[in-house]
């Protein structure tokens, strides 16, 4: 029973830690394999075959020996095993050996490389070493966890959190994971920023490199180029005050008017979900490209010569104006809705006219909310990679340079790490703006009461220009999808029009062989594996992102800001950015997994996990805490609380954060090209590679299937979702 | 027929101090004994810190300091999981997405019993609050009162050392009120329950308590039987938290053994002396102690400001030279209108001496 919980001596979770630890050191092979799933190791030589040996077996070879001390921190947990958790040996013996342990593990792994010790300091200190070791494998993370949460137990059973284990290693769980897979590779990448080309590290190399003009010039002032960072600064401040004042339009329009099509609106917002960023850049190609519809039709008209005007900032901005304006429309939906009625309500019965109260009271309180879209468009405008490299042309920003720093003929990856650096201060500057100032600044705070009233419509004066405004917009929308769906169909655009499915057949040609189905079609490779990994990444996305919004939401511990800021960051982290981090960091050991699939998972888990963090932020705030409280004053711990209470009641956010993390995983493209490799290639990377090529009509019927396959997928989701009735509120709730 | 008893324990606090941050005190060294199988009250304004104190017993907040038994045992550093309490939510906190069956045996599946055992005594718990047959039914089909029931079924069938009850009424309308602190009332008394019950109401706290402890700026005011607390208040904060009371300053002019006899302007009334001596007090008058004659006579002359008729009573604003005060008589029949003069006395029994103001 309850009372003698504290008293009882057998701890299964630490037993399964203990277990687990061995099982990685003595039976798991401790270094990297190839292919390990299919379990062909097994027979291939293990476990005395070095390549497949675990760590307890090199060592009683003789190799390897710098991975024997690990050796007294798995043991030194057996010898407390009887203990009470209340006992301070217990806590003093767990904590130490696993932070040795850890910190051991981690040591050696950046320690020594691929050539001996990685640090000339280290060859100094212990004298050049022969060996080497290569990127670590499942052994090696099996024991690594096992070291970090005996010491979370260790930490709990000092008291940390009222000594609950579940949480305290949910916290170290997601900090490990978060430091390894996001400030690791940052670090490592601006680590490079500092590697001259002859691959020695200078501070004086730096500056002249991060000064070059090709990154400050000002040139095009004076009728020459200026640098990427300030166009891509003037761009991304264009397109966020383009895509604020249209979302802004759009929002008043749905709540403010009597518009009858107000679903057809609510869809454009489903727009940006499912369409892969660069798809809008070939749709704008096929409008006012050289050969483009627009383009020529004007040229014949007017008689004048086409030119190829849309190729630069023009193109990008209309491209990316068009790509953000709905998620700026969706940010200020919640903002316009957030102007409580009542308060226009007070104003309009204190003799306010319907102009005097939208000037006085309605944009004064939604102007945090405006500022937070700009910056959304903002950050999304800088990080965006699609539409720059489809339509660029000469006009050089900071994510495409990145780009051809990496994979161009300069291969430099120190300059594209000193780029990176750049972008990540531009949109860190932004995010962290957008957080700290102006998260404290709304107004738009639901308070959870009914607010009876409605909001007024909007002054006749600003009303028509809006309307204008936002149909306009839709009807080029419109146009603009109708484009890409029609362009999938031509033969050759501009050239021959007439009408085949040969782009589709090309690129989903199922044949009937004698050994059954086969899949000749060009694209299936690329889409099975975008399938595949877009599917192992969801759930583990919605995991974590939904245990750290439960961290967030309902625990409170120290250092909980800087937490949350961590987790967040990497929405504020570019594609690119994190695609240059990863291949820097994750080419050489201790961890090797450049080339893999395992890669662009890791890559989608933690682009996408903010997505599943407000997710399951957004959907726990409205489970009333006494929920939890009441589930542990009736004797369940918090895992159980978690698994019974709070898990069953967030189907529908977990529903939601699995599609999203799916289909963002499925339109990703600008941390995923520096990541494919000829093994796994992932649909949108082999859709821009059409592109360069200038098979325009592969490229689009390939991104009109993509979007109905997301379309399916997103439609699914509001198919399940509508039909679960959980979540829902009881009368009571209401009373206060 | 399985059926659900008391394992009921005392409570102990010495000491307890709850801090938020460095600085903020919810609750400020309190110590406090709570004896096994009584009923008591944490009554105070909002934020007096009665919660948080009920808190710390559940194992929802952790003392900052001091230190909190439960029977013999020191729980102080014990997560509410291990304590053997269960506690009743202000929203009842029914979890949505189980049946009225499943909420009630919630916590048994974690208490070790095996399947049929935790059946047979979530029915009895179902049975012992009046809602037998409502098994199957999710929180949502039920009414609050109902929800009420099942809330407190779900606390009960644990037989838990102590059950907490947070504003268990708030909720719920005026009339079902009366009827749900009763039944609580019953099944405390009936299973000889320790109870610490969380209320601001006073009339509800006079209603169903074994004791009362009022509670004032995280300190407690005063502890005691509501009668002590209704008719021997330690102060004015007391006194005029629990029921209504005119604070007049009057004068005591001797003390006689148990008798002091207090003078306001040319009239004087002898009452228990209650340890006071000679010099300034106050005394403390419920407004249905006050007695009102029309004209002069033997009292404090004053004149009825204000008359308000409330159907079962009279209530009467009266000014005199020391101020003014609340009245209310039973005479609905013959009233005194805005501008009578009148005189007022007080009762025989009543009244209670209390400290000066502070300058």
């Amino acid at each position: 029973m309850r009372t003698t919980s504290l008293e009882r001596t057998t701890h299964p979770v630490l037993i399964f830690w203990i277990v687990a630890g061995w099982v990685g050191f003595a039976l798991l092979p401790w270094y990297g394999v190839e292919d390990f799933l299919t379990f062909e190791w097994l027979l291939d030589g293990w476990p005395l075959e070095a390549d497949y040996a675990p760590a307890a077996v090199l060592i009683a070879k003789g190799q390897k020996l710098w991975l024997a001390p690990m050796l007294v921190a798995l043991a030194a947990p057996l010898f407390v095993l009887n203990r009470r958790k209340s006992d301070p040996v217990f806590a003093r013996v767990l904590i130490a050996a696993g932070a040795f342990g850890f910190a051991w593990l981690i040591g050696q792994g950046l320690g020594i490389g691929l050539r001996g010790f990685t640090a000339d300091w280290l060859a100094a200190l212990f004298g050049p070493l022969e060996d080497r070791q290569f990127g670590m494998g499942y052994g090696a993370l099996v024991t690594a966890s096992a070291f970090l949460f005996l010491l979370t137990q260790g930490i709990a059973a000092r008291g940390a959190i009222n000594g609950d284990v579940f949480v305290t290693s949910a916290i170290g769980g997601v900090i490990a994971v978060v430091a390894i897979f996001v400030f690791f590779p940052i670090a490592k990448m601006l680590q490079n920023a500092f590697i001259t080309k002859d691959g020695s590290y200078s501070i004086l190399g730096f500056f002249p490199r991060f000064m070059d003009p090709r990154i400050w010039g000002i040139g095009c002032l004076e009728g020459g180029r200026c640098g990427a960072a300030w166009n891509s600064l003037v761009l991304a401040v264009l397109v966020g005050v383009l895509t604020t004042l249209l979302g802004l339009a759009f929002a008043l329009v749905l709540t403010r008017s009597g518009f009858r099509q107000k679903r057809l609106l609510r869809a454009l917002t489903v727009l940006p979900i499912i369409t892969p960023p660069f798809v809008i850049g070939l749709a704008i190609i096929l409008l006012f490209g050289l050969s483009g519809t627009v383009t020529t039709t004007v040229a014949t008209v007017l008689g004048i010569e086409p030119t190829r005007w849309v190729y630069g900032m023009a193109g990008v901005a209309i491209a990316q104006v068009l790509a953000f304006t709905p998620i700026a429309f969706l940010v200020l939906i919640g903002v316009v809705e957030g102007v409580s009625p009542s308060m226009e309500e007070a104003a309009q019965t204190l003799r306010a006219n319907r102009w005097q109260t939208f000037c006085t009271v309605t944009w004064p309180l939604m102007r945090p909310g405006l500022a937070n879209a700009f910056l959304l468009g903002f950050i999304e405008s800088m990080a965006d990679f699609g539409n720059p490299l489809v339509l660029g042309g000469n006009f050089d920003v900071l994510s495409t340079e990145i780009f051809f720093a990496i994979v161009g003929a300069q291969h430099d990856p120190g300059r594209a790490a000193i780029l990176a650096m750049v972008l990540l201060v531009f949109t860190l500057g932004a995010f962290y703006l957008q957080r700290f100032w102006l998260g404290r600044k709304s107004y738009t705070t639901v308070t959870g009461k009914g607010d009876a009233g409605v909001h007024p419509a909007m002054p006749r004066g600003l009303a028509w220009p809006v309307y204008a405004t936002v149909v306009a917009w839709t009807a080029f929308t419109l146009v603009v999808y109708g484009m890409i769906l029609y362009g999938s169909v031509v033969q050759l655009w501009g050239v021959d029009n007439t009408l085949t499915f040969k782009h589709y057949l090309t690129a989903f040609r199922i044949d009937w062989g004698e050994s059954g189905l086969r899949w000749t079609g060009s694209a299936w490779d690329s889409f099975w594996t975008t399938i595949m990994i877009a599917t192992a990444a969801a759930p583990l996305t919605a995991a974590i992102g939904l245990i750290t919004a439960y961290l967030l939401t309902r625990q409170d511990f120290a250092g909980k800001r800087a937490f949350e800021f961590g987790t967040m960051l990497s929405f504020a982290i570019p594609g690119t950015v994190i695609g240059v981090a990863y291949i820097l960091a994750f080419n050489v050991p201790p961890v090797e997994i450049t080339g893999t699939g395992l890669i662009l998972v890791v890559s989608f888990i933690f682009r996408n996990m903010p997505v599943g963090v407000r997710a399951g932020i957004a959907s726990m705030s409205q489970l009333d805490r006494s929920l939890d409280e009441s589930s542990l004053t009736l004797g369940a711990n918090s895992w159980q609380t978690f698994r019974a209470v709070i898990l069953p009641l967030l189907r529908p956010a977990i529903l939601a954060a699995l599609v999203y993390s799916f289909v963002r995983a499925m339109t990703a493209i600008s941390a995923v090209i520096f990541l494919v490799s000829a093994k796994y290639d992932m649909a949108t990377s082999y859709i821009i590679g059409r592109v360069e090529n200038n098979d325009y009509g592969l490229a689009i019927a390939y991104s009109t299937a993509l979007i109905f396959v997301m379309l399916a997928a997103v439609g699914l989701l509001q198919l399940l979702v509508g039909r679960t009735q959980i979540g829902r509120r009881t009368a009571h709730a209401e009373g206060h | 027929m399985t059926q659900i008893h008391s394992k009921a324990a005392s409570v102990r606090f010495e000491n307890v101090s709850k801090l938020y941050g460095r600085t903020v005190r919810a609750v400020d060294n309190i110590s406090l004994e709570i004896a096994a199988g009584s009923l008591v009250t944490l009554l105070g304004p909002s934020g007096c810190g009665k919660t948080t104190t009920l808190r710390m017993i559940a194992g929802l907040e952790m003392a900052t300091e001091g230190r909190i038994f439960i029977g013999d045992r020191d729980v102080t550093k014990l997560p509410a999981t291990d304590r053997d309490v269960s506690m009743v939510f202000q929203s009842y906190a029914l979890f949505p997405h189980m049946t009225v069956l499943e909420n009630v045996s919630y916590g048994l599946k974690f208490s070790g019993f095996d399947k049929t055992e935790t059946k047979a005594r979530a029915m009895a718990g179902l049975e012992l609050v009046g809602l037998a047959g409502y098994g199957n039914r999710l929180p949502s089909e039920l009414s609050g009162g109902q929800q009420q029931r099942v809330a407190v079924a779900r606390a009960l069938v644990l037989e838990p050392q102590v059950l907490l009850f947070d504003e268990p009424l708030s909720n719920l309308d005026a009339k079902l009120r009366r009827q749900v602190r009763e039944e609580i009332r019953d099944i405390q008394q009936t299973l000889g329950l320790t109870v610490v019950y969380v209320t601001h109401d006073q009339e509800e706290a006079l209603a169903v308590s074994d004791e009362i402890v009022v509670m004032r700026n995280a300190a407690i005011a005063q502890k005691g039987t509501p009668r002590e607390l209704y008719e021997a208040p330690a102060d004015a904060f007391v006194a005029d938290f629990i029921g209504e009371a005119n604070l007049i300053p009057v004068e005591i002019a001797a003390v006689e053994g148990d008798t002091a006899t207090v003078r306001i302007a040319d009239y004087t009334h002898r009452l228990p002396a209650r340890g006071f001596s000679r010099g300034p007090a106050r005394l403390a008058v419920r407004p249905s102690r006050m007695r009102l004659v029309a004209g002069a006579g033997d009292g404090v002359a004053a004149v009825i400001a204000k008359a308000t008729y409330v159907g079962s009573r009279m209530e009467y604003t009266v000014t005199a030279a020391f101020g003014t005060v609340f009245a209310v008589l039973d005479d609905v029949v013959t009233p005194f209108r805005e501008g009578d003069a009148v005189t007022i006395s007080f009762a025989a029994s009543g009244p209670v001496l209390i400290p000066a103001a502070q300058p």
